[in-house]
């Protein structure tokens, strides 16, 4: 937890919004990094409990883009790529953003459809709902609907 | 607004639809070379820049555009009915060893893979050939290509646009279910309400039906993922001021926009030739139970595309790409690019349902030309969102519920359950009477599932 600029705690969280047939990933944090980090919990979240995923192996991701929005997007698409073609969920990310390009890192495991119990698969972030931002409070944002 | 927005429905379908649908048809109306109206159907709900159960048509002599954002991120997903020739009391003494095998057989749910991985040869074989490939490789029958729209394989598709990403993701995925709303059903024809065509189609009350619902799988998700993005960032070089970033476009005469058809085509492909297989694995294993049971196909539709049709505006044939995203093509009778078997009757359209809610099988309009560019809707709409779902029912709740009505759900994830419980759709059935109603088709049989595989 860190304090904002106004001396109030920004408290670092994932969390899903409604959206009709589909799923609002939401990552808050006190940085950028972590806003993303959250956004990446909050996507895997929509599958399973992140607090299941062992940490058995870890991938590594680098994205580019012009704006934070569209590097978000490419973050969470990339992970859904690694989780479709590992057929893997990851349950921890650490993220590091200089300028325009992103370089990430997850944790996880193969899925075990008896452990993890995965209730969908993301089919891809979508631009609906993308942005992020720095609230009055100081803390980031990261947002998007997800296709699943 | 370039064209006015059309929004089919009766009174209380177009009172409870979100209020996001209506600015979302308006900013389509809003796009280049967009033609006589855009339009909801009956089933329409909020989705990403179109809403689910949009139309749209571009003109492209007009400047038109062709929309990754208006067909979605299923390409081509939609629904295949396999007749059976099997009535209720057929099933009854095997329908637990077979709902067994099936949910054994079908592959499907969170991390499933076929038994079919394709190297980089066949991989472009299958996305320029479609179901007519895999009928080739031996999953299905000759006769069965003239019962899928474009005679199972489209043609455009340029297997050279889809990116390695995508390939990498189909690899593994030929045949199989995929999961959220996407099943595999074996139904009973419970209504007719035309016996005519009914009977044209081979169906009558008490028999039993086949229906699958799925799409391109990771191709089509990857395809969308990659069009999507580039196209919102080519926008503004094409001059095209995007309402909604969601509706991602390009003229239809660009690099991008012909680049995005022949991929997507592609993708249509993909689509088909995935649920040639799941037929395939279906009736293998019928055959075992039911020997007798050859599973003709009665058709298969699709419900997330763009189709270059050509279609009558202001007495003018216009050649036009229609965008249907989560909205049926329904040809009515005597429509040229009609399979011969559906001359007389018009296109069969597939409304799904939700495990246990009822699923029905229209037709498309006795007069043409047809309305809204000839298309219907495809399912009720969400009622509830995932995380209200989750809330209220427990998945093996629902399975037990719908166990004591006779209706056996088989999936890996009993979360996916409680997310697609049946009271989280909205009824078909007020659906289906707007679309018989304002014409866009007509009801035929009414379908109650008995065995749902679920992904």
């Amino acid at each position: 937890m860190t304090k904002s600029a106004g001396g109030s705690a920004i408290e670092t969280h994932a969390e899903l919004f409604p959206h009709g047939a589909d799923v609002g990933v939401r990552g808050i944090g006190p940085t950028r990094d972590s806003a993303f980090e959250q956004a990446a919990l909050a996507l895997t979240s929509a599958v399973t409990d992140p607090a299941c995923i062992a940490s058995q192996e870890a991938i590594e991701v680098t994205c580019e883009a012009p704006n934070d929005a569209y590097l978000l997007l490419d973050w969470l698409n990339a992970l859904i790529y690694e989780m479709a073609v590992r057929r893997a969920v990851f349950g921890r990310f650490a993220v590091s953003i200089e300028g325009n390009r992103l370089h990430g890192r997850a944790w996880g495991e193969p899925v075990d459809r008896t452990r993890h119990k995965p209730a969908v698969e993301p089919k891809g972030a979508t631009l609906t709902a993308l942005e992020v931002a720095i609230r009055d409070d100081g803390a980031w944002v990261a947002q998007c609907i997800v296709d699943v | 607004m370039r064209v006015p927005a059309v929004l089919y429905g009766d009174e209380r379908l177009i009172a409870e639809m979100d209020d996001k649908v209506l600015e979302q048809i308006g900013n389509v109306a809003c796009l280049p070379g967009i033609v006589d109206a855009a339009y909801t159907m009956p089933d329409a709900h909020w989705g990403y820049g179109f809403p689910i159960g949009g139309v749209a048509a571009f003109d492209p002599d007009a400047g038109g555009v062709v929309s990754a954002g208006g067909v979605g991120f299923d390409i081509s997903c939609g629904v295949r009915t396999l007749l059976t020739g099997l009535r209720r009391q057929d099933l009854e003494p095997s329908k637990e060893a077979l709902a067994h095998s099936l949910f054994r057989t079908i592959p499907a749910g969170v991390g499933s893979t076929g038994k079919i991985v394709l190297d980089e040869i066949e991989m472009d074989r299958m996305l320029e050939g479609g179901a007519r490939w895999a009928v080739g490789q031996g999953y299905g029958r000759a006769e069965d290509l003239d019962r899928i729209e474009e005679r199972g394989c489209m043609p455009g598709a340029r297997s050279e646009a889809v990116s390695p990403r995508a390939r990498h993701r189909q690899r593994e995925e030929m045949g199989t279910l995929g999961s959220g709303n996407h099943y595999l059903e074996v139904q009973e024809v419970t209504a007719i309400s035309d016996d005519g065509v009914a009977a044209a189609f081979g169906l009558a009350r008490g028999d039993l039906v086949v229906s699958i619902h799925c799409g391109s799988r990771g191709l089509g998700h990857q395809i969308g993922t990659d069009f999507l993005r580039e196209m919102a960032l080519a926008a503004p070089a094409h001059g095209i001021a995007l309402p909604d970033l969601e509706l991602a476009c390009a003229p239809i005469r660009s690099e991008i926009g012909e680049r995005y058809l022949g991929a997507m085509r592609a993708g249509i492909n993909c689509a088909l030739a995935n649920r040639q297989i799941l037929t395939h694995l279906t009736r293998r294993l019928f055959a075992h139970f039911f020997p007798e049971a050859s599973l003709p196909v009665l058709f298969d539709v699709s419900h997330n595309t763009c189709k270059e049709e050509e279609h009558e505006i202001a007495g003018k044939r216009r050649r036009l790409f229609v965008h249907r995203k989560g909205a049926t093509r329904a040809f009515g009778a005597d429509h040229p690019e009609l399979p011969a078997a559906f001359a007389a009757t018009g296109q069969p359209v597939f409304i799904g349902g939700s495990m246990g809610t009822p699923s029905a099988i229209m037709v498309g309009p006795a007069l043409r030309p047809e309305h809204a560019f000839a298309s219907s809707c495809h399912g009720a709409g969400r009622r509830l969102s995932r995380h209200q779902a989750l809330k209220q029912w427990r998945g093996r709740q629902v399975v037990d519920e719908l166990r004591e009505r006779g209706i056996i759900i088989k999936s890996p994830s009993m979360r996916g359950v409680a997310e697609e419980a049946p009271g989280a759709y909205k009824d078909s059935t007020a659906v289906v009477e707007a679309a018989h109603l304002a014409g866009l088709s007509r009801k035929v049989a009414t379908l109650e599932p008995l065995i749902c595989i679920k992904g």
